[in-house]
This record gives C-alpha cells, sequence and structure tokens, in this order.
C-alpha cells in the first residue's frame, strides 16, 4: 500500500515542479523547481528497483547540469532581466496543441493490450553489480565511444566560451 | 517497495510520462526565454528515461536501463555545449530572448 502512495507522492511532486518551472518569472526559480522535479523521477527510479539508474540522475541531472544551469543564470545576471511573454493567442495556440499531444499518445497507447507475468519475485536488475557487468561486457564499445563524446563535447564548449578576437 | 510490480500498471506510468513529455512540449513552445527552453528539453528527456525504467523493469531487460544511462551521457554533452552557446548569444545580443535570433528564418 505504502508503494502506491509514494507512486502518487511522487508523480503529483513531478507533475507540479515541471509545471512550476514554466509558471516561474525567475530562471533561477526554474531551476530549483527543475532540480525537485528531477529528484522527484529518482524517487520514481527507487520505486521501480533501479537504483544504479537513480544514483546516475541524481547525480549527473540534480547534481552536474544544474550546477551548469545555476552558473548560466548567474553568470549572465538573469534574474534582473524582466522576461518578455509571447502573447496570449500564442500562448493557448501552444497549451492547445500540448493537450492534442497528449490526447494523441494517450489514445494511441490505451489500446494496448500489455501482459506481464505478475507473479514474478522482485527484479535485481537495476543493480549496480549487475548493470556493471552487462555495461562493461555487451556495451564496451558504446561505453568508449561515449567518453569520446564527451572529449568532443568538451572541447567544443571550451571552443564557444572562448572569447572571439583574441 | 517490493512488489512495484505487482501494484502500480504500466499504464500508469505511460500516462505519467506523456503528461511530463506534453508539459516539456508545452515549455518549448510558450517560453522565449533560451534557458527555460532548455529546462523543458530536459524535462521531456526525463520522462523518456522514465518510461524506458519502467519498460525495462516491467520486462526484466537489463538493456533498457543501460540505453537510459548513453541517454544521460548525450544530455550532458548536449547541456555544455547548449549552455556555451547562450552564452555566446548572450555575448552578441546582450540577451538570450530566442525571438531575436530569426536570421536563418526566412
Amino acid at each position: 500500500m505504502l508503494t502506491k502512495y509514494l507512486f502518487y507522492f511522487f508523480s503529483i511532486l513531478a507533475i507540479f515542479a515541471s509545471v512550476m518551472v514554466l509558471m516561474s518569472k525567475k530562471p533561477i526559480h526554474s531551476v530549483l523547481y527543475l532540480t525537485l522535479a528531477f529528484l522527484a523521477i529518482a524517487g520514481h527510479f527507487i520505486l521501480l528497483n533501479a537504483q544504479f539508474i537513480a544514483i546516475v540522475n541524481v547525480i549527473v541531472y540534480a547534481g552536474a547540469i544544474m550546477v551548469l544551469f545555476l552558473f548560466t543564470v548567474m553568470l549572465l545576471n538573469l534574474n534582473i532581466a524582466i522576461e518578455h511573454q509571447k502573447s496570449n493567442l500564442i500562448k493557448i495556440t501552444a497549451v492547445i496543441a500540448a493537450g492534442l499531444l497528449f490526447v494523441t499518445i494517450t489514445g494511441a497507447t490505451k489500446k494496448l493490450d500489455i501482459v506481464y507475468n505478475h507473479n514474478q519475485v522482485v527484479t535485481q536488475i537495476g543493480m549496480v553489480k549487475n548493470l556493471g557487468k552487462i555495461l562493461f561486457s555487451d556495451f564496451r564499445l558504446p561505453f568508449e565511444v561515449s567518453g569520446i563524446l564527451f572529449l568532443s563535447a568538451m572541447v567544443g564548449t571550451v571552443m564557444l566560451g572562448k572569447k572571439t578576437g583574441d | 517497495m517490493e512488489q512495484t510490480i505487482n501494484i502500480i500498471p504500466i499504464q500508469y506510468y505511460m500516462l505519467l510520462c506523456t503528461l511530463l513529455f506534453v508539459i516539456g512540449v508545452a515549455g518549448v513552445l510558450i517560453k522565449r526565454n533560451a534557458l527555460v527552453i532548455f529546462m523543458s528539453i530536459e524535462i521531456m528527456l526525463n520522462s523518456v528515461n522514465l518510461l524506458l525504467v519502467a519498460f525495462s523493469v516491467y520486462h526484466n531487460d537489463p538493456a533498457g536501463q543501460i540505453f537510459v544511462f548513453f541517454v544521460m551521457i548525450v544530455a550532458a554533452a548536449e547541456v555544455a555545449v547548449g549552455l556555451a552557446l547562450v552564452v555566446m548569444v548572450y555575448r552578441h545580443t546582450h540577451s538570450i530572448d530566442i525571438d531575436f535570433l530569426n536570421k536563418l528564418k526566412w
């Protein structure tokens, strides 16, 4: 029963935080609400017994990416800038379009007949030991390539961040 | 925590993830601040991650969680480059309003 309540709690928290990201006027409030949304999603991962992904989510998203966002907000001193809003017509159109997308996806997936074996024991695939074995055996090449991707991203960031005209 | 699979149907996760994804789409369409648009993209990525992990657990297949790990790696690289671009745009226009960046539009 506790699982059900936790599921609803994390779901409502994630949706509330995501909506507040869009409703906040100041970018720094958006960043903080986004951190809350990421933590709620990490709670969902723990609920699903995917502990490795939960920890990586907290470290990478709630840690590294949020620090990058916070640095950018503070570096650009955006808090004093008043954000220009789009016109109400565009807002209403955007919300209607997003709602239609929601209806389409839910309608398309509603008829799916997904049947699972509901008597299985609790899965252990999300543990660090299990995922690490697979990551370093079956997925060696993508893992190494992602290292190269990070290197190229770092080089690109440094090149973009360099002052032009030096 | 022992029997999440037995209690929560997968349809609930699909509904929740669709809702989060749609919120991200609405954010991209509504906002003019480039930073908030980036955050909306992160919300969309995270909702897809959650659904991938849910299906991976319900199918008892670890490949889905590995894929989520790679999605996170690509997202981290993307955010680093994207925020560098935002800083560069701010240096040129002294604003991060994306409606000023319409030179390539027509």
